[in-house]
């Protein structure tokens, strides 16, 4: 993966920025000691490091612009960091850049119940956003696997989706407003506690910009009361055509389950070896959850079950209690953790036409032979988000160049189809030189000419999302 | 008036023009400030290229009636999520309404509060710039973080950063029935307050509107037709004791006047939408001097009449609105009227400048419905 060299010019003066730096932040909020550095080196796409300049703590808005402000005057990259969870390289530094964290920024702001949002510094963690109003049974519902760790900042740059988003919508559908940062230091406000835009739609525009446009410290985001309750049903088939079908049955029934997931039998096996939920032995895997009273509960799951039958499956577990519940989840939520058991592993997020899915995972599985190595499948089927996860060995030379290989083929698959690179995790650096698959010269130029708007002088994470080709001049005449 | 009948004519049509052009769609809703210029038509692009029921999307030429695709997706059984308002009655105008106008316009209905606004339906977009060049973002499926969001910017850019030429959008399963609980004679405050109790409780409830003239709150359920009862007789119970039911067409018929606006149709006077944080909206019908209004949206979308005269109102409902946040749009003036005050809301500074720089860039020469949005 090619980075920019960084500019020698900024590396020279090093410590004349650091001196700057912190005349408007205390001490501890600025590192440039390279033993300390080394902790913002990369993110959860490991396989790429790289330690920055220096890190940055600011723990306001007003810390934040006045460490941009000087970071502009500088010429100095900036690279936004929530919690370094990014898959896709989001926020990998480069050797000319500060990192400016906003962990510290984690506090809420404004609760209301009435209006049903929170507001929130954008360091907080997804899961403590629900933390904050569960006792009202309220709840914040984008729900990245991630959850525990990532952040709102992240959440917000990459558009993050969850297990939920079949009903909820991902981040960008419980957005309210941001308060955003310019690389120049102007603190701009977006939106607000009331919906949609009264001009241009700049949320939605901010929402899924991949730190690139400018630096998000506070959120309005819109909580929801909690369902009554919610419980799965678990379906098992020997044929993941038929799996397919019936999933587009269920979507059609009229029934809105809040999420449709998908495993295929490698993935099944890994996490059946690793964490014993009891699953069958089959070809594909779906767990569909329906939310609402007990009664509705029961209701929606008897229409869902009926469907499935008409299917033939090999097995059809419907969950009668929270353990059972738990039981049926147990599985799906170790996928992850199961595979990297077994291996080194590369997670792609292409999406795709849910009727492409018996044809893409075909392909796959005849790919996974080409390359030589084994792939899973587990993924969003309501949405058509799949997940393959390719196993490989990180200290056999050459296996991590033929995963990217074998990841980039199944990306373009998914492009070929009628879908997308990626429909959760972001471009970063990882699906950067594949966007011209999905986009032509003038598509891509048009989004770089959005970025020329915020931030001219290409300060803001450059090196991401767009080919390195296509940003080329736009990186040079900047600087 | 030019009626291009294909994306590369639509292109040519905007690469050629030397002056401003006024871009439509049906025609329908003539809002903002009047444009002089060329009329472009986008009406000659026309059909569903693809509806695939199972994957819940359809795309289609922007031109396409929107009547065409409401009942190709009636009759899979499917509708648009967003319940897009029918500006006809309100504003007076004939033709067709078509999709390409209700996404540049970013038109969303009593449902928004719960399935999201058209901007959330949208999937991808195809368009032409002030350039002439034919551009794509997005697609067709419903998670995609693929480069930056431009669908979102083009949704309600009232064709002002481009001309669409094809959109492609995620669709809903009609549910098997609804129900509305209605009570009359409620104060604004106690209206917007049973709302509110209403869209916190646990029973997914989309629509929640009230209506001045009859103090009448209004709280749509959808669903499976045992889930809807259920949910009547817990609610029946708690918030909206005493109310009365409406079911079928009969609640049916209530959400149109709702979407539509229809009680301050035929009314003189200008009309203004209003987005406000919901328990704002009495404050600012006292404000106002209790004007008629329509609170949907839970109280967060104000729509109200205001007198002719003057400016329309615009410099109260500003005023209003700057105090409590929030933003407010003159839909229906005269063309003096929206001619002299800014139909929609004036931005600060400094979103203002990125508003003008993302205009300098999608439309540089300024030809696509120049001053329509300020
Ligand atoms: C085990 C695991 C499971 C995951 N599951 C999911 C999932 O289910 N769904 C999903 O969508 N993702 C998932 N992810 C990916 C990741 O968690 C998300 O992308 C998350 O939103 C990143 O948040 P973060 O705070 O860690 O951001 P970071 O990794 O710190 O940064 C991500 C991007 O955001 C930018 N950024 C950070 N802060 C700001 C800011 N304040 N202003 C502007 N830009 C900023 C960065 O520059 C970078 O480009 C998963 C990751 C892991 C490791």
């Amino acid at each position: 993966m090619d980075m920019p060299p960084p500019s020698p010019t900024v590396l020279a003066k090093k410590a004349r920025i650091l001196d700057r730096l912190r005349t408007v932040l205390p001490a501890d909020a600025v590192i440039g000691d390279e033993a300390e550095t080394r902790a913002y080196e990369c993110d959860a796409l490991t396989a790429y490091r790289c330690p920055p300049l220096a890190a940055v703590l600011p723990a306001s808005t007003n810390e934040v612009a006045a460490v941009l402000k000087i970071c502009h005057e500088e010429n100095v990259p900036v690279v936004p960091r929530g919690a370094g969870t990014s898959l896709a390289g989001g926020a990998l530094p480069t050797a000319d850049s500060v990192i400016l964290g906003v962990a510290r920024m984690n506090a809420v702001l404004e609760t209301d119940y009435e209006n049903r949002f929170v507001r929130v510094q954008t360091g907080r963690t997804n899961l403590s956003v629900t933390g904050a109003v569960e006792e009202m049974d309220f709840f914040y519902a984008p729900d990245p696997s991630s959850q525990l760790a990532c952040a709102i900042a992240g959440n917000i740059a990459m558009n993050s989706g969850g297990a939920h988003c079949l009903k909820y919508g991902v981040t960008t559908n419980n957005l309210l407003g941001v308060t955003l940062v310019t690389m120049e230091g102007e603190v701009v406000e977006i939106g607000g506690a009331h919906l949609d835009a009264g001009g241009l739609d700049l949320l939605g525009l901010i929402c899924g910009s991949e730190g690139q446009l400018g630096v998000v410290t506070e959120a309005t985001l819109r909580i929801l009361r909690k369902p009554e309750g919610a419980r799965p049903v678990l379906i098992g088939y020997d044929d993941i055509v038929v799996a397919g079908e019936c999933v587009s049955d269920i979507i059609k029934s009229g029934i809105l389950p809040v999420a449709i997931e998908f495993m295929d039998r490698p993935c099944i096996r890994a996490t059946e070896a690793f964490a014993g939920a009891g699953y069958p032995d089959c070809e594909a895997l779906l767990i569909v959850e329906v939310e609402g009273s007990e009664e509705e509960i029961a209701a929606q799951l008897e229409r869902i079950v009926a469907i499935a039958k008409t299917h033939n499956p090999v097995e059809l577990r419907e969950s009668g209690s929270p353990e059972e519940s738990a039981k049926i989840w147990l599985g799906r939520k170790s996928a992850f953790g199961a595979m990297g058991q077994i291996n080194d592993y590369m997670c792609l997020d292409g999406t795709i036409p849910v009727s492409q899915l018996p044809l893409v995972l075909r392909r796959i599985g005849e790919m996974s032979k080409e390359f030589g190595l084994d792939v899973g499948n587990v993924f969003h089927a309501g949405d058509g988000n799949m997940h393959p996860l390719i196993l490989f060995d990180a200290n056999k030379p050459g296996d991590l160049e033929k995963c990217e290989a074998f990841g980039a083929e199944i990306l373009k698959l998914c492009v070929e189809v009628g879908g997308c690179l990626t429909g959760e995790h972001g471009v970063g650096i990882e699906k950067r030189d594949l966007m011209v698959t999905q986009y032509e010269a003038d598509d891509l130029d048009i989004q770089m000419a959005v970025k020329d708007v915020f931030d001219p002088k290409w300060l803001l994470n450059p090196a991401k999302v767009f080919p390195l080709q296509s940003s080329e001049t736009r990186r040079i005449a900047a600087e | 008036m030019m009626r291009p009948g294909s994306e590369a004519e639509l292109a040519d049509a905007v690469a050629g023009a030397t002056g401003p052009l006024r871009v439509i769609g049906g025609g329908t809703r003539d809002i903002g400030a009047p444009v002089d210029g060329d009329v472009l038509s986008a009406a000659g692009l026309s059909g569903i290229s693809l509806y695939e029921p199972g994957a819940l999307t359809l795309v289609a030429a922007a031109g396409t009636p929107l009547a065409d695709i409401e009942a190709a997706l009636a009759s899979e059984g499917q509708r648009l999520a967003f319940e897009p308002m029918d500006h006809r009655g309100l504003l007076g105008t004939t033709g067709v309404p078509t999709i390409g106008g209700v996404v540049a316009a970013n038109v969303s209905g009593p449902r928004r509060i719960q399935a999201g606004a058209c901007r959330d339906s949208a999937l991808g977009v195809r368009f032409v710039d002030g350039r002439g060049r034919v551009l794509k973002n997005g697609g067709r499926v419903m998670k995609n973080v693929t480069g930056y969001d431009l669908v979102k910017l083009l949704a309600g850019s009232w064709g002002t950063l481009g001309v669409l030429s094809e959109v492609s959008l995620k669709v809903q399963a009609i549910p098997e029935t609804e129900a509305t609980l209605v009570a009359q004679g409620l104060s604004a405050q106690d209206g917007v307050a049973a709302l509110s109790a209403a869209l916190g409780s646990p029973f997914d409830v989309t629509g929640a509107a009230w209506l001045s003239d009859t103090g009448e709150a209004r709280v749509r359920i959808e669903g499976l037709a045992a889930s809807v009862a259920y949910r009547l007789k817990q609610m029946g119970a708690e918030i909206c004791a005493g109310w009365d039911v409406y079911e079928g067409v009969a609640s049916a018929a209530l959400w149109q006047e709702v979407r539509d606006v229809t009680p301050l149709s035929g009314q003189a006077g200008t009309v203004w939408r209003v987005s406000v944080k919901p328990t704002d909206a009495p404050a600012l019908l006292n404000a106002l001097g209790d004007p008629q209004a329509i609170c949907d949206w839970g109280g967060g979308l104000v729509w109200l009449l205001m007198p002719e005269g003057g400016d329309g109102g615009a410099a109260a409902v500003r005023g209003a609105v700057a105090r409590l946040g929030g933003h407010a749009t003159l839909v229906r003036g005269s063309a003096e009227t929206r001619r002299a005050v800014s139909v929609f809301q004036p931005e600060e500074a400094g979103v203002a400048r990125i508003t003008a720089g993302l205009r300098a860039q999608f439309d540089p020469r300024g030809i696509l419905n120049p001053g329509l949005m300020g």
